[in-house]
């Protein structure tokens, strides 16, 4: 199967060895993905993915993971602590703050909440962001366009990020052929009953865009 | 002894304070069997599932004091899939059927609903005291249940739990001829309470020991709360976000509080009030900081360095390390001490360092219990605080991304985790972090003798590593491991062990079903409770990933056989 990885890769222009990549982050050892790992290997652009296969192998072994790509349950901090710091993280006067935050506490605290759990139909689809320390899930059809997903995810992790800006980062996700694409580029419908999973990457990392694993 | 009256046999077994020795002297006969169930008022249960509750309470009907755990440690960091269990209402349930003289119920992780507090609020006379601790289903609904119908109660202390807010009527609840209050602690609550009847409970409740407020609680109501509690012990804090005026009525109330030796909440600190914190720090042995990012290096240094006392302090790591040398230097009698991360981004920038964590080894001799988020560690800094510090009985570092070597030398920290474990003969507890190979787990197995409970991350080499730890770690209670490369052949190395431990949790590692299953088979009096993760993806990884692979593994000893409430993602073997 044709992949995305080697097309662009063969094609972007970068300073370096060809076949050579900078930045490569190896694989969080918490989520062995058997079929990503042999995606890099598949004959497309044999040199430049054989290369690139090589160089993620050598990185894993000489250097730990600079684990950028969350990490399920890691740090070890209790649910209770990290939802006590997102809604200190906006206003300081806890009067007209805690109405506000006792919705999205009791959403983002732990997993236990039942709410954030129930999946309805299967459209909900689990996000995740570089850097952030755990994942969330959103249900796609309560969105009926790209902006609202958008304005949604900023709302739901721009926020914890230290005043960050959505547009720093690329809206990706994953289709039901196991591709990463670029969020926008199809009418939404059609959108929405190909994601299987969404996940924010800093633009940076998005250049080439199959240099994104999971 | 069978010459003695069965009176006198009891007499004795209530100079028995632990429960192990309550255990073993049941054990040599009948007579005393009985006489040691008829007698026992506190009962600990570790595992939920390890044993029925029915048969519990027929066993011991006359117990006052009840502790219950359910989910394992790991459901702290969402590692436990929602809705796995820890039921409270199967205990509850019992005791109301069997233990009228139920006094206490503690219970830390376990899923308790408003119908539970409600049975329980009714069902027992002289119920005095309600402790549970990361909780959830319920809601302040069912806390009103408690406040309108326990008489007696004590104390209603609530840490860190998930609760539902159904607005402030709950506290309202607490009758007017509720006088008996002595611990009151409702900090995890989200919503509002109303200050005029906080006021006016705290003013009836004249035993009134411990107080934690909420987030919603201002510094006002708090001024005017203190007024009211001058034998107050311990206090956490609403907001501390006034303007400065409210400051100097809340600092005359707190002049009034002698006794007062620990504090903590601090929510959304402004620094204007730490000066006003200054008259209390003399005498202050707890000091919890740990949930007040607002505070910076120096503000939390002015009022460290006045807390000459203190023996337990919880802070976030923007103390810094220049922080943690101001603690070495002020906090002789520190004997525990927890830095917290701000940030939790795994690549963050280094402000807690090893230096810090030297400093408060060498300034602070009687330390015997950390807790350390940093981003980086030394084996030589490891070294240096084990021989400073040998007296640790609780040990966790967690160096914030995961197999981070050496800061300095590029090494595993094999060495540095050695030493401790060499050097501190009563540690109990140890959750290790950072680079390591199977050569750290040959130092814990064969100097951790004492060691009971063992958290392991993205660790390891091989199975020899788990083996070392299964093989010589004869206390070993709870055995923690996750995203490490071990086994069935670490798994099935030791089976016998199983059954002298509470539990082991393996997630992430190279556990297969048919490995899980030949354990089943073999220790028929465990659970070999396995989940995995059922998500969209999962269809694509079955045909390229290890179908037989288990994601996440819990096994436990029982009497109790496998359990009914299991939820469809757990398989018991």
């Amino acid at each position: 199967m044709e992949t995305v990885v080697g097309d662009l890769m063969a094609t972007e222009l970068r300073l370096g060895l060809p076949g050579t990549v900078d930045d490569m982050k190896a694989t969080p050892p918490s989520t062995p993905r058997g079929k990503k790992r042999t995606t890099a290997a598949d004959p497309v652009d044999d040199s430049a993915a054989a290369a690139d296969e090589a160089t993620k192998q050598r990185d894993a072994e000489a250097a730990p993971p600079a684990a950028k790509a969350p990490v399920v349950g890691w740090p070890p901090v209790r649910s209770y602590r990290k939802s006590c710091f997102q809604s200190s993280s906006s206003k300081p006067r806890s009067k007209p703050a805690t109405k506000e935050e006792a919705a999205p506490i009791s959403s983002t605290a732990a997993a236990p909440s039942p709410a954030a759990n129930a999946t309805a139909g299967g459209s909900f689809v689990k996000v995740s962001m570089d850097g952030a320390p755990y994942l969330r899930k959103v249900d796609l059809r309560m969105y009926k366009g790209y902006r609202e997903l958008r304005e949604a995810l900023e709302a739901m992790f721009v926020s914890s990020n230290n005043g960050a800006n959505l547009s720093e980062f690329a809206v990706t996700y994953e289709d039901k052929d196991g591709d990463l694409m670029l969020v926008g580029d199809v009418p939404f419908e059609m959108f929405t009953s190909t994601c299987k999973k969404l996940r924010i990457m800093k633009r940076s990392e998005a250049t080439g865009l199959g240099s994104a694993r999971q | 002894m069978t010459y003695f009256p069965e009176e006198v046999v009891e007499h004795i077994f209530s100079f028995l304070p632990l429960h192990s020795d309550r255990n073993t002297v049941s054990l040599v006969c009948r007579v005393w069997y009985e006489v040691e169930r008829l007698s026992r008022r506190a009962v600990f249960v570790g595992n939920c599932y390890a044993v029925r509750p029915e048969r519990l309470v027929q066993r011991f009907p006359n117990v006052r004091t009840l502790t219950v755990k359910g989910k394992p440690h790991f459901a702290d960091f969402n590692l436990v899939p929602p809705d796995w269990g820890g039921y409270a209402g199967p205990w509850i349930d019992a005791a109301a059927r069997s233990c009228m003289g139920l006094e206490e119920l503690r219970m830390k992780r376990m899923v308790v609903l408003d119908e539970n507090l409600e049975l329980l609020a009714r069902s027992f006379p002289r119920f005095k005291a309600l402790v549970l601790i990361s909780c959830e289903g319920f809601s302040t609904d069912g806390l009103a249940a408690i406040a309108s119908h326990c008489k007696l109660l004590r104390e209603l202390d609530l840490q860190e739990n998930d609760v539902d807010d159904h607005g402030p009527r709950w506290l309202s609840c607490f009758p007017d001829s509720c006088t008996s209050l002595v611990s009151l602690n409702f900090a995890c609550i989200k919503g509002e309470v109303n200050p005029g009847a906080l006021e006016r409970l705290v003013a009836r409740s004249p035993n009134l020991r411990s107080l934690r407020l909420n987030r919603s609680v201002s510094v006002d109501t708090l001024s005017k709360i203190l007024v009211r509690t001058p034998n107050l012990e311990d206090l956490g804090t609403g907001n501390l976000t006034d303007e400065s005026e409210s400051y100097l009525r809340l600092s005359s109330a707190l002049e009034k509080c002698k006794m007062l030796r620990s504090l903590s909440g601090f929510w959304d600190a402004s620094p204007i009030c730490v000066p006003f914190i200054y008259p209390l720090c003399h005498h202050l042995t707890g000091l919890n900081l740990s949930y007040t990012p607002t505070l910076d290096y120096s503000d939390l240094t002015k009022m460290i360095s006045r807390c000459v006392k203190l023996q337990r302090l919880w802070v976030l790591d923007c103390i810094s390390d220049k922080g943690l040398q101001v603690v070495a230097s002020s906090c002789k009698d520190l004997q525990e001490l927890r830095v917290f991360p701000s940030d939790f981004y795994v690549a963050g920038y280094s402000v807690v360092t090893e230096e810090g964590l030297v400093a408060i080894s060498s300034g602070c001799p009687k330390l015997s219990s950390l807790l350390y988020f940093c981003h980086q560690m030394t084996n030589e800094a490891l070294i240096t605080v084990a021989k400073n510090c040998p007296n640790f009985i609780r040990f966790r570092l967690c160096i914030l991304e995961p197999k981070k070597p050496d800061a300095i030398t590029n090494q595993p920290l094999d060495e540095g985790f050695g030493a401790i474990v060499r050097e501190c003969k009563g540690l109990r507890r140890l959750s290790i972090s950072g680079l390591l190979t199977d050569k750290v787990f040959m130092d814990i197995g064969k100097y951790g003798k004492q060691l009971e409970m063992l958290s392991i991350a993205f660790a390891g080499d091989s199975d020899k590593g788990m083996m070392h730890v299964m093989n010589g770690c004869k206390n070993l209670r709870k055995l923690e491991i996750r995203d490490s490369p071990f086994s069935d052949v670490a798994l099935l190395g030791n089976v016998a062990k199983y059954e002298t431990m509470r539990s082991l949790w393996m997630s992430g590692c190279n556990v297969t079903l048919k490995g899980c299953q030949v354990l089943a088979t073999k220790m028929p009096m465990l659970n070999v409770e396995i989940m995995n993760e059922l998500d969209e993806s999962s269809e694509m990884e079955e045909n390229h990933g290890d179908p037989s692979r288990v994601d996440k593994l819990y096994v436990y000893r029982t009497t109790a056989g496998a359990r009914n409430d299991a939820p469809d993602f757990v398989k018991i073997l």
